[in-house]
């Protein structure tokens, strides 16, 4: 029987082994050396907040893997060796393979600071992490202040999970606004005026310069660009992951940033496969970036790789981009494309609306020209992911999205609804006269 | 968590320490029901009526201000922080002892009322005498154990009712939900029986809010009997309990699915919604507890059905000439019934019951084989072997006081808010079997936005495993659910939302989610 080998038990990899499983007999291994189980890492800052125990975030029961005959296996790969097929765990085991897939997710990026590793500095990826972080900083007598560099979503998670403990946090941001690289300027501000209010020390357009060590080698202070040292005891680097791959060095596998892939998701070896994370698109996919470091990428190159691997060619094709978050207590969804000021396409015009006092808002992007409508972000209101992947493949125009918006709402019965506002509000700044259509079940549907 | 817990602060830390304003709540609340106590001791302040209200009143407040404290400086959102660190909330030494305490309690309360000061004939003395002048002034009535439960039942769930509506204040589902469920108790629970029973003194105690099975002793000679001799209202009261069984909650549970009563009516989902609120996360979510929940809740129906069938049996006559009803054309009567609904569910949706199919067969002919059972092998008065009434005893014993009282309350710091209406109510499982079967209400997933985090799953106070299939990008069409909307609310993607829909598309499985390749959801997708 065919022996399938993954090394990593994140959402990619196990994605692929479920699917496998459905489709075939064939024997699956995964090797982890992080946890005996899989769990859902977007969920490990919620242990630390106390909202639920760690067992909590594994999706499945421990039977499960057994019952699906999938192989569990508790080590670190050291190596990879192309020409025998096996890989070397640190044991001294080796586990021989006919097909192998790297999916080994990503690490914290550290950028060459003086003092990124001393005692008291982590990142926030891995559970160790989360067992790190415990350490470092389990209350707020242990841990009078925290420092956080690098102002994305995992930044801003570690500076909720620590304010659960009442410990006061800086937050620095290399940017002159949170996170604007991605968001357009009226949101990105929204987003910081939520975190102030969350009594959190936001510092922007702010580098770290060094992390100062106590006696013990323990940081205890960390200096900004702008001359100022800040006392903490424990410094968060959150400044963007990069792929966990540095195993493969003298593997012989093409490696950029990641593990080069081709739309297969197979490497330059044969039987070789990279997907998740780590995995690196010799060419980019539309707007995608090469290597995408998201949670639902990672579970459709899953999907498509077990059909390849089950004989039915499938190359990964995802479709259109989507992703969601939460900023302490906002929610964020998007649906197609809006870019930031920074990155806007000189097409993409865009539509906001901000509620006059509650935090919440859109923003639409539009085509200049043909109104055509290329995607939305939306902060406290609810989406339906399913319409909005409908209208953009049916390649519908702003006026069509806002004339059927009430149709997309999801956010929860009896809330208040924004429709008329934010149609006014469009109608107003672009002189048009759109009329709400009323919610249709058979629309949203697609019932005939 | 592997870290050594270096901190000696028995106060303990954020988030589980107290702040001021909290320490000052738990104290007044606590004179409130030390009052009470004491009561219990038979010490005699004198005047009920003044210590009554005092005693409630600083209850109420104390919860009141507590939520207060404990929510007015944060920021609107979900307000989970340290519910497993927290002694109460993670079966810690103060769950145990307040499991304890509940239990005891209603163990006391169900079966040595003498201890709470209840006097049979005679002047009431201890914690009920402390509640006679308010069981006067309602019903004009001396107060018994169970007004003194009623009321106490009442502010619980008026006093933590203020406390999650505040612990949700950004949720207006949440809000009017609780607001529904402390007006329900307030006024069909606790004060209209009471009034009814001081303008007509022979109409049974009757709370319209519940239903046959829930209220199974509701068709007992004694109460059919009560009812017809009360006239015309107490004819329409019964009239109205056959319907509300027949036709008004399956008509609103089509439409709402079962929620429009387990979570904004009844009164045991109303305790389990508010004070219950801090042990909803504590359910058991295995598959195991599932496989158990399906079969208890389910021989419990059976049970229920077949009690009530045969108390009514019991006291029907054999002469169609007396009285239209006798007792064979009860038995064929409800025969009918059963197997109408049988061959309803046999015939247009056995795709959707699959496995549960069986069980569903073997239930229904338990009940007909006890059926013919009861029509050739029994005497008067009894079902077989045992009389009726014991069987109607051990019910009301076993599944009226041990299981909803004494486990279902006084369990919750242990096995969650909602084991009672998990396992034990007959009410709940028939609804749920026309929630799944028969209903518009579906918890929606939203396309292929789940993370797995399982937030939702740990919330909820049914166990269900909620994110088995948001991460299948499924809807949720579960029996069981009673449409809290919690797992909604603390869905960090804003994944999942109750609603009332068609029913074509509501059961919608899924292996590959939106978001892919659409040929590749194509091919796997269809089944």
């Amino acid at each position: 029987m065919q022996h399938i080998v993954i090394i990593g038990n994140g959402i990619s990899g196990v994605t692929l082994a479920r699917h496998i499983r459905k489709l075939s007999d064939k024997n699956i291994t995964i090797i982890s050396a992080e946890s005996e189980y899989f769990f859902s890492r977007t969920a490990l800052m919620y242990v630390y907040m106390g909202h639920m125990k760690f067992e909590h975030t594994q999706p499945y029961e421990n039977h499960f893997w057994k019952k699906n005959r999938i192989g569990l296996v508790h080590g670190y790969v050291k190596q990879v060796n192309a020409k025998n097929k096996n890989v070397l765990l640190s044991d001294g085991k080796t586990i021989t393979y006919d097909s192998l897939v790297i999916a080994t997710g990503s690490k914290p990026n550290k950028f060459g600071w003086p003092g990124q590793d001393l005692e008291g500095v982590q990142g926030l990826y891995s559970k160790q992490d989360l067992e790190k972080l415990e350490q470092n900083a389990p209350n707020k007598d242990q841990c009078k202040r925290a420092v956080i560099v690098g102002g994305g979503l995992i930044g801003i998670e570690m500076a909720e999970m620590l304010r659960s403990r009442d410990i006061p946090v800086t937050f620095l941001v290399r940017e002159t606004s949170f996170w604007n690289g991605v968001l357009p300027k009226g949101e990105s501000a929204m987003i910081n005026e939520h975190i102030k209010e969350h009594h959190i020390d936001l510092r922007l357009d702010t580098n770290l310069k060094e992390i100062l060590p106590d006696e013990n080698g323990r940081a205890k202070a960390v200096v900004t660009d702008k001359g100022e040292t800040i006392k903490c005891d424990v410094v968060g680097l959150t400044a963007g992951v990069t792929p966990n791959i540095d195993f493969l060095k003298d593997s012989g596998i093409e490696l950029g940033k990641g593990v080069k892939v081709d739309r297969l998701l197979e490497t330059n070896i044969k039987d070789i496969y990279a997907i998740g994370d780590c995995a690196e698109q010799q060419e980019p996919i539309g707007n995608r970036r090469p290597v995408e470091a998201v949670w639902y990428t990672g579970r459709m190159m899953g999907e498509a790789l077990a059909q390849t691997l089950c004989g039915n060619p499938m190359e990964y094709n995802p479709g259109h981009w989507f992703n969601s978050a939460k900023f302490l207590d906002i929610e964020y969804q998007t649906y197609g494309w809006v870019f930031s000021e920074r990155t806007k396409k000189d097409y993409e015009s865009h539509f906001h609306w901000r509620h006059p006092k509650e935090k919440i808002s859109i923003t639409i992007a539009f085509h200049k020209e043909t109104n055509l409508f290329l995607g939305i972000n939306n902060f406290g209101i609810r989406l339906r992911h399913e319409l909005f992947d409908r209208w953009l493949n049916e390649k519908r125009t702003i006026q069509y999205v806002l004339e059927h918006f009430k149709d997309a709402n999801f956010d929860p019965e009896l809330y208040d609804t924004y429709e008329d506002d934010i149609i006014s509000k469009y109608n107003a700044d672009f002189n048009q006269n759109i009329r709400p259509k009323n919610k249709s079940w058979k629309r949203i549907l697609n019932l005939h | 968590m592997s870290g050594i817990d270096k901190s000696m602060s028995l106060a303990g830390e954020p988030p589980k320490a107290l702040n001021g304003g909290q320490k000052a709540s738990v104290l007044t609340g606590m004179v409130g029901l030390g009052i009470m106590v004491l009561q219990l001791f038979n010490l005699h302040f004198g005047n009920n009526t003044l210590w009554l209200s005092i005693s409630l009143l600083l209850i109420l407040l104390g919860v009141a201000w507590f939520s207060y404290a404990s929510y007015e400086h944060k920021q609107e959102g979900i307000k989970n922080d340290g519910v497993w660190f927290k002694s109460i909330s993670s079966r810690g030494i103060l769950g145990w002892m307040t499991g304890i305490t509940l239990t005891g309690f209603y163990i006391v309360l169900y079966f040595y009322p003498e201890y709470l000061g209840l006097v049979q004939d005679g002047d009431n003395r201890g914690l009920i005498a402390l509640f006679d002048p308010l069981s006067k002034a309602l019903s004009g009535n001396p107060a018994s154990q169970w007004f003194v439960y009623g009321t106490l039942y009442t502010l619980a769930i008026l006093a933590f009712g203020i406390k999650f509506m505040w612990k949700y204040r950004h949720s207006s589902y949440q809000r009017i939900r609780t607001l529904s469920v402390m007006f329900f108790q307030t006024a069909f629970a606790f004060i209209i029986p009471e009034i009814m029973a001081r303008l007509n003194g022979d109409l049974p105690y009757y709370d319209l809010k519940n239903m046959w099975p829930l209220n199974y002793y509701n068709f007992e000679r004694y109460r059919v009997n009560g009812f017809i001799e009360a006239g015309d209202i107490g004819l329409a009261m019964l009239i109205f309990g056959v319907l509300s069984i027949f036709v008004i909650s399956p008509i609103l549970t089509y439409r709402f699915g079962k929620r429009w009563y387990c979570s904004w009516v009844c009164g045991c989902g109303g305790l389990a919604e508010t004070v219950g609120d801090p042990f909803r996360h504590l359910s058991d979510k295995s598959k195991f507890a599932w496989k158990v929940e399906r079969w208890v809740v389910h021989s419990v129906v059976v049970f229920v059905t077949l009690m009530t069938t045969a108390v009514i049996y019991s006291y029907l006559g054999n002469d169609s000439s007396k009285y239209w009803l006798t007792k064979t054309s009860f038995l064929v009567g409800v025969a009918v019934i059963l197997t109408a609904v049988f061959a309803w569910a046999m015939l247009f949706k056995r795709d959707q019951l699959q496995k549960d199919a069986q069980y569903g067969a073997i239930g229904y002919f338990v009940i007909i084989a006890v059926f013919l059972g009861m029509h050739f092998f029994s005497g008067e008065g009894n079902i077989f072997l045992f009389k009726s009434s014991t069987l109607r005893t051990s019910y009301s014993f076993l599944i009226g006081s041990i299981f909803s009282g004494v486990i279902g309350t006084g369990f919750y710091p242990i096995f969650g808010s909602r084991v009672w209406c998990r396992f034990g109510c007959p009410m709940a499982a028939i609804l749920g079997f026309q929630q799944r079967l028969f209903s518009k209400f579906r918890i929606t997933t939203n396309g292929g936005q789940c993370i797995s985090c399982g937030n939702c799953s740990t919330y909820c106070e049914m166990g269900i495993d909620v994110r088995a299939y948001a991460q299948k990008g499924e809807n949720i069409v579960r029996s069981s659910c009673v449409g809290c909307g919690i797992c909604s609310a603390v869905c960090p993607r804003g994944v999942l939302k109750l609603e009332n829909g068609p029913q074509e598309g509501r059961i919608n499985s899924k292996d590959v989610l939106l978001g892919n390749d659409v040929d590749l959801m194509e091919l796997v997708n269809k089944k």
